[in-house]
């Protein structure tokens, strides 16, 4: 039972930080209709922004306490990487939208390829490795809970809870629904509908950035091709929750965490990302909408 | 920021003052991108600590270029171009006929590629020509062959398949396995391969038939991480990560091509030299090749063609009209799939050596994306895409000229996939319809009349 409870906290760890890289498919999938095939790159991005900023707050200044240190990486990675997500909707998707289905795709696989690349050739193809940031442990009943898991699930709560409000409540994210259900009317409505997709880009952005850094800082140690594998999980956890809805890629992201620490517990760690695309295929095939998402119906 | 300013009505001084403005706000977005990433560099000291190295030369280097760049652009690259497509547009369309080479050109094209190993070989001999055969040669033919067979896929049936890869994987994987284990010879296990892999894909497209668009792109993806990492994990097979090396070669319908006295060299009383092995595997993947667009050409003829195509344009007439969808998008599945086995168990047998490395979800990306450049069902498009793409990138391996440019550190190999994926990007920006975007139809009333890119469909999935 321990034990259980135990890999349930592990997976809501990995979970929160998958919801939050869903977020940024399910809402750029929502809004434009395109699989942004970079999302996972703008992540790994993210988690180098925060190391590079760890570094700095390490050498330059000579360490800093750690909340201090975590918000400084946790900012300046979320401004970064939205300056890099807002330019390449811009150079990249902006221009084909409107073009035919395939064009937007291939230039998202294409930035994709660029942005790993950029890191490898800029950075180094070498594992990039952080001494613990965090190392208090609390134990309770046998059951040890790290400071670092907590850190994150707050983070993850707390964003979402902002964001939520944000989609929910402001005028901005009346127009990105708005938006997303047509964007021919909403245009004539009087919104500004390529500064609507900007801004869809550069929140999904930050909320990637901040995964990133959780990452860095939970598994000490960041790579180039480490955007590859969660983005594919993450856009996983948000076909599951139902594509377009926020809540759904949150659940679906917790899902997917919880199944792949399940699994690696009492299955073998060797098939556990075959356990998540499995899911995925599954999901897809037999309720394409997903958990929360709404049917899409098909007009003749 | 990219609106199109009509040159006449802007005069220059406020152009100018446009472009400074544009510019600026482009230097100053490219310096908060890069600081981080270019400015400083993580590095590893003597202790295995991460440091940071600045380099704040290369990051103003970058900075001035964005600033320049922009500038140019908006001074003097967009009026120009609003002026030269003015020009275009009040010039009469061009009606002449096609030439000579147009004409021709398919035919033209195989007997420069069957003229190519002679012409090498005598250029640059038997061991300069090695690498001319096999890196530009064979290297993207297979690329061609893979290109063509997922044509079929989502070109004509517009299904989008992002696992392809993973059909190569199965040929190779039988080629390597079979041959290894029970030691059939390339002959047998080409065909047999072909077999499996589009047994693997009716297997992978049946459960797969109900989904359209992306999402069916995302579960052919997800399938294609499932082969290979079932290729990974299952050790006592396939021997995981290390590969499966030692794989025989193939042989002249029984005459090896080594040192030994049957071998071909000795029989036709020939100075020993690999290069006969490498020009032996170039005519045979020309050959596949071949056979690849032939079928692709006469299968769009017959009844099963057309439907893929009219699968393609619009689903819902297509079922109304009493077609079949299942196995018209099995069929592609299969046929597609085949090809795909085909090309593996040649890659296998020139390797020698095939491990999962070789199978990443890139590779679908990048047959994909060659596919989608060459425009989409047009045989010759995607062979000049596959040309532009890998060839260029196998011609970056080349230029080591640039290092008297950059310096001794300069590897321009590191830089090939970053290229690569710009190149595609730039590309798709330029002709988001492919090489050749327009199409010919394969059914027509009294006169076939070419179907203009802006008005083909791609398939709803």
């Amino acid at each position: 039972m321990e034990y259980f409870i135990q890999q349930l906290i592990n997976g809501l760890t990995l979970g929160s930080i998958y919801g939050l890289i869903a977020i940024g498919y399910t809402m750029v999938y929502g809004i434009i209709g395109m699989i942004n095939f970079a999302h996972g790159d703008i992540f790994m991005l993210g988690g180098f922004a925060g190391l590079i900023v760890y570094l700095l707050i390490m050498t330059v200044f000579g360490g800093a306490p750690i909340a201090v240190a975590l918000l400084c990486m946790l900012i300046v990675a979320m401004v970064t990487t939205s300056l890099w997500n807002w330019s390449i909707e811009r150079v990249a998707y902006r221009p084909l939208r409107g073009s035919f289905r395939l064009a937007p795709l291939i230039t998202a696989i294409g930035v994709s390829i660029a942005l790993s690349n950029f890191i490898q050739v800029t950075q180094g193809p070498r594992n990039k490795p952080i001494p613990q940031m965090v190392n208090s442990v609390y134990t309770i009943q046998g059951i040890s809970i790290s400071l670092k898991q907590i850190v994150i699930v707050v983070i993850t709560v707390a964003l979402l809870a902002a964001f939520w409000y944000i989609v929910e409540k402001t005028p901005l994210g009346r127009a990105q629904r708005a938006t997303e259900q047509d964007r021919k009317m909403a245009a004539l409505l009087g919104i500004d509908v390529d500064r609507t997709i900007s801004i869809t880009f550069v929140m999904g952005a930050a909320l990637a950035a901040v995964a990133g850094t959780m990452f860095l800082m939970y598994y000490g140690v960041i790579v180039f091709t480490d955007g590859f594998v969660p983005g594919v999980k993450a856009f996983t956890a948000a076909v599951l929750g139902g594509i377009g809805s926020l809540p759904g890629a949150v659940i679906g992201g917790l899902l997917i965490g919880l199944i792949e620490s399940l699994w690696s517990a009492y299955f073998t760690i060797a098939y556990k990302d075959v356990a998540t695309f499995a899911i995925l295929a599954f999901v897809l095939i037999f309720k394409p909408s997903g958990l929360l998402g709404r049917p899409e119906v098909e007009k003749v | 920021m990219a609106t199109v300013t009509n040159p006449s009505t802007v005069s220059a001084g406020s152009l100018t003052a446009k472009a400074l403005r544009e510019a600026t706000f482009t230097a100053v977005m490219t310096f908060f991108m890069f600081v981080l990433f270019i400015g400083l560099k993580t590095d590893q000291n003597m202790r295995n600590e991460l440091i940071l190295v600045p380099r704040w030369g290369l990051l103003a280097t970058f900075v001035a270029i964005a600033f320049f760049g922009r500038f140019a652009m908006v001074a003097w690259l967009q009026p120009w171009r609003a002026a030269s497509k003015a020009a275009k547009d009040a010039a009469p369309a061009d009606t002449s006929d096609a030439g000579f080479v147009k004409r021709n050109f398919s035919k033209l094209a195989i007997l420069a590629l069957v003229l190519y190993p002679p012409i090498i070989l005598w250029l640059f001999g038997a061991q300069g020509s090695l690498k001319y055969i096999d890196n530009f040669g064979i290297q993207i033919l297979i690329y061609v062959m893979l290109a063509w067979g997922l044509n079929i896929v989502v070109g004509l049936a517009g299904l989008l398949d992002l696992g392809y890869v993973a059909f190569y994987a199965v040929g190779a994987y039988s080629y390597a396995l079979l041959s290894i284990n029970f030691g059939f010879s390339f002959w047998i296990l080409l065909p047999l391969a072909g077999i499996l892999s589009a047994f693997w894909g009716i297997i992978l497209g049946f459960p797969v038939l109900r989904l359209k668009g992306d999402y069916l792109a995302i579960v052919t993806l997800a399938f294609g991480e499932i082969i290979r990492l079932v290729l990974i994990n299952w050790q006592d097979v396939t021997q995981g990560t290390f590969g499966i090396s030692g794989i025989p070669k193939i042989t002249l319908f029984g005459i090896p091509f080594d040192a030994s006295p049957h071998g071909f060299a000795k029989i036709f009383h020939l100075p020993m030299s690999s290069a006969y092995y490498k020009v032996f595997l170039f005519y045979l993947i020309l050959l596949l090749c071949l056979l690849t667009a032939f079928v692709t050409i006469r299968l769009r003829r017959l009844p099963i063609g057309r439907a893929w195509e009219a699968l393609r344009e619009d689903e819902i007439a297509c079922r109304s009209l009493g077609i079949n969808t299942v196995t018209t998008k099995l069929t592609a599945f299969a046929i597609g799939a085949m090809f795909g086995g085909f090309a593996g168990s040649f890659f296998a047998a020139r390797q020698g050596f095939v491990s999962p490395e070789s199978f990443v979800f890139l590779e679908s990306a990048v047959i994909l994306s060659i596919v989608v450049l060459g425009g989409m069902g047009s045989l010759t498009g995607i062979a000049i895409a596959a040309i532009a793409m890998v060839g260029g990138t196998e011609l970056l391996r080349e230029m080591d000229f640039l290092k008297a440019v950059f310096g001794p550190d300069f590897t321009p190999e590191l830089y090939r996939m970053l290229i690569f994926g710009l190149a595609m990007i730039i590309m798709m920006l330029v002709r988001p319809r492919g090489f050749v975007g327009s199409r010919e139809p394969t059914a027509f009333l009294f006169e076939r009349k070419s179907v203009s890119g802006s008005f083909t469909k791609e398939g709803h999935g």
